[in-house]
């Protein structure tokens, strides 16, 4: 197996997603196939080959220092399942925060 | 058993650009929630993030200040996360390809040793947006600070007390502030510090397991909890104990750090480049450009201080300690004020109302032009330093030119001997006590009767004066 049922969970639990023993097993299956499609690549010599970071040929892409006027308000709050006084309101999870 | 402590410091401060690191949503504290955001900034799906060139170049421009190796060739990559502040659900950062590497800083502890400080790296990335935690069970997400661009400075691991942290952060502080990078404000959230701390047995070879604190936003609180955090961890030690790999929180009620979570491995973020945004290589002349753009640092304020207008080394260091007191002194010379007058007023009166209220100098009405004229009025004895307080605390308080208030109120000081003269007969002839006094040795006479001659003159004598004529006519009677 190129992947076991333990780490498809602990992937499941950093996404915060709860995946009953019979999806696990379903999930565990086929994310297995696809990385044994994936493994192929490894039969490709990369010696001397730089890691690859981008697929385009494009470089140097950047804009100036402008601000533009944020996006109208109601306009971003239509996918929001529910809010309040201008905030989005989602489930608390207390004391997780990665910011920065 | 003896301990050394090792610490390191990773440090995010928040880039004053006008717009966002990937979008060009406003940057700007204290707007109403989730209005300078843009579908970029909410990862809604099919938008491609652009990098803020100015984002790119303060952060090189911090990079160089503290003296750190340009990388040539960068790209961004992702942190993956899950959490509400951050809609797209990973971070745009630098892992790979961090903008500064191998830099230092110089630290001065309160001893007056200087050490320096190496920095690991330094990277570009974004911030995350606020959540706010109600007791109802829910949390509301405000994505006005979401993207915002941030560097983070990676300290190595050099830092070997609480105290040396804090002037690490300090030093920081300071001269990102005169880069002109960041406002740095620890109150608006504009710098934040992450520690880790180990502690291990003096000559042990081995770093010991270090915890970290997150999100720490005053230098006294890492002081604090650096302090508690080391103790705790000799202890754990000491009763033969291990220290696990953890997050702990700085509880400032009881100065302790209480256990948050076990750390999650680093393998954790599933960091991979991030394929919305084209790897940049960054020019020689790019690096000259920002370089030549950076103003001019503390250190060499602080010199031209000393060498140039005589000021003693404390004090230009006092003066040079944040840009917006540095530039206000500048400006108050330029104005034609005494050097050194200049920086006994700011270091005293100044720094006194400042620290009294509670404000910073722009929150005040004094202007550099308004002190050097005070000044002058001073130093050419057209008011005496006696009156100056009372200038000092009417044009600190309202924007008023002082030379004419000074006329309006009638507080010219009194030089003019043939005024002085019949006052000082009349207090004498008043006072023939005080004299005889004088006469018999009792210099506390003198006293008295230079106070009867400021009564007289509500003030407005010049001491100098009256004292030479006081003594002349003393001695004649």
């Amino acid at each position: 197996m190129a992947i076991s049922a333990n780490e498809v969970k602990h992937v499941a639990s950093l996404a915060k997603l709860d995946v009953s023993d019979a999806e696990l097993e379903k999930f565990t299956g086929q994310m297995d196939q696809i990385i044994n499609m994936v493994q192929q690549l490894n039969e490709v010599d990369t010696t001397d080959v730089p890691v690859t970071t981008t697929v385009t040929d494009a470089f140097d892409v950047m804009r100036e220092d402008i601000a533009v006027k944020g996006t109208d308000r109601e306009l971003l709050m239509e996918n929001v399942p529910e809010r309040k006084d201008g905030f989005i309101k989602v489930p608390a999870i207390i004391d997780e925060s990665e910011e920065g | 058993m003896n301990f050394e402590t090792t610490i390191g410091l990773e440090v995010h401060i928040e880039m004053k650009t006008n717009s966002k690191a990937y979008s060009p949503a406003p940057v700007m504290y204290g707007a109403e929630p989730n209005t300078n955001t843009n579908v970029i900034d909410w990862g809604y799906p099919g938008v491609l993030p652009q990098v803020n060139k100015g984002a790119l170049e303060y952060g090189m421009r911090a990079a160089l200040a503290l003296n750190c190796d340009i990388t040539r060739d960068i790209h961004f990559d992702r942190k993956n996360y899950f959490y509400p502040d951050n809609p797209k659900a990973y971070q745009i950062t630098q892992a790979q390809t961090p903008i500064g590497r191998n830099g230092w800083l110089e630290i001065e502890l309160e001893d007056g040793t200087k050490k320096r400080i190496g920095i690991e790296e330094m990277h570009v990335e974004e911030d995350a947006g606020k959540n706010t935690h109600n007791p109802d069970g829910y949390s509301y997400v405000d994505l006005n600070r979401q993207g915002t661009p941030l560097i983070e400075i990676v300290s190595k691991p050099d830092i070997a007390s609480p105290e040396e942290a804090y002037a690490y952060l300090t030093r920081l502080r300071q001269i990102i502030q005169f880069t002109g990078v960041s406002d740095v404000k620890m109150e608006e959230g504009s710098m934040r510090a992450d520690v880790n701390i180990s502690v291990r047995p003096i000559g042990s070879t081995k770093f010991g397991t270090k915890t970290e604190m997150k999100n720490l936003n005053s230098f006294e609180h890492v002081k604090k909890g650096l302090e508690f955090e080391a103790k705790r961890q000799e202890k754990v030690l000491m009763s033969g104990g291990q220290i696990q790999q953890e997050t702990r929180r700085f509880d400032e009620p009881s100065g302790e750090t209480i256990l948050m979570r076990v750390k999650e491995g680093k393998s954790d973020y599933r960091y991979f480049p991030e394929p919305d945004i084209p790897p940049i290589h960054i020019s020689d002349e790019w690096v000259k450009e920002v370089k030549d753009s950076i103003p001019e640092m503390p250190d060499v304020r602080r010199k031209r201080y000393v060498n140039d207008w005589g000021i003693p080394e404390y004090d230009a260091g006092v003066l040079t300690q944040t840009k917006e007191m540095s530039d206000f002194y500048e400006a108050t010379v330029a104005a034609g004020a005494d050097a050194k007058l200049a920086a006994n007023w700011l270091m005293g009166e100044v720094s006194a109302y400042l620290n009294a209220q509670k404000v910073e100098l722009g929150d005040t009405a004094l202007t550099p032009e308004h002190l050097a004229t005070m000044i002058k009025l001073i130093q050419d004895e057209t008011i005496s330093s006696k009156i100056a307080k009372k200038v000092f605390k009417e044009i600190i308080k309202n924007d008023t030119e002082p030379k004419a208030w000074v006329e309006e109120k009638g507080m010219v000081q009194l030089s003019d001997p043939a005024k002085l003269q019949p006052i000082i007969d009349e207090v004498l002839d008043n006072n023939e006590q005080s004299i005889e006094d004088f006469k018999n040795g009792k210099d506390r006479a003198v006293g008295f009767l230079v106070g009867n001659i400021m009564k007289q003159t509500h003030g407005k004598a010049n001491p100098k004066v009256v004292n030479q004529l006081l003594m002349a006519s003393l001695k004649e009677r």
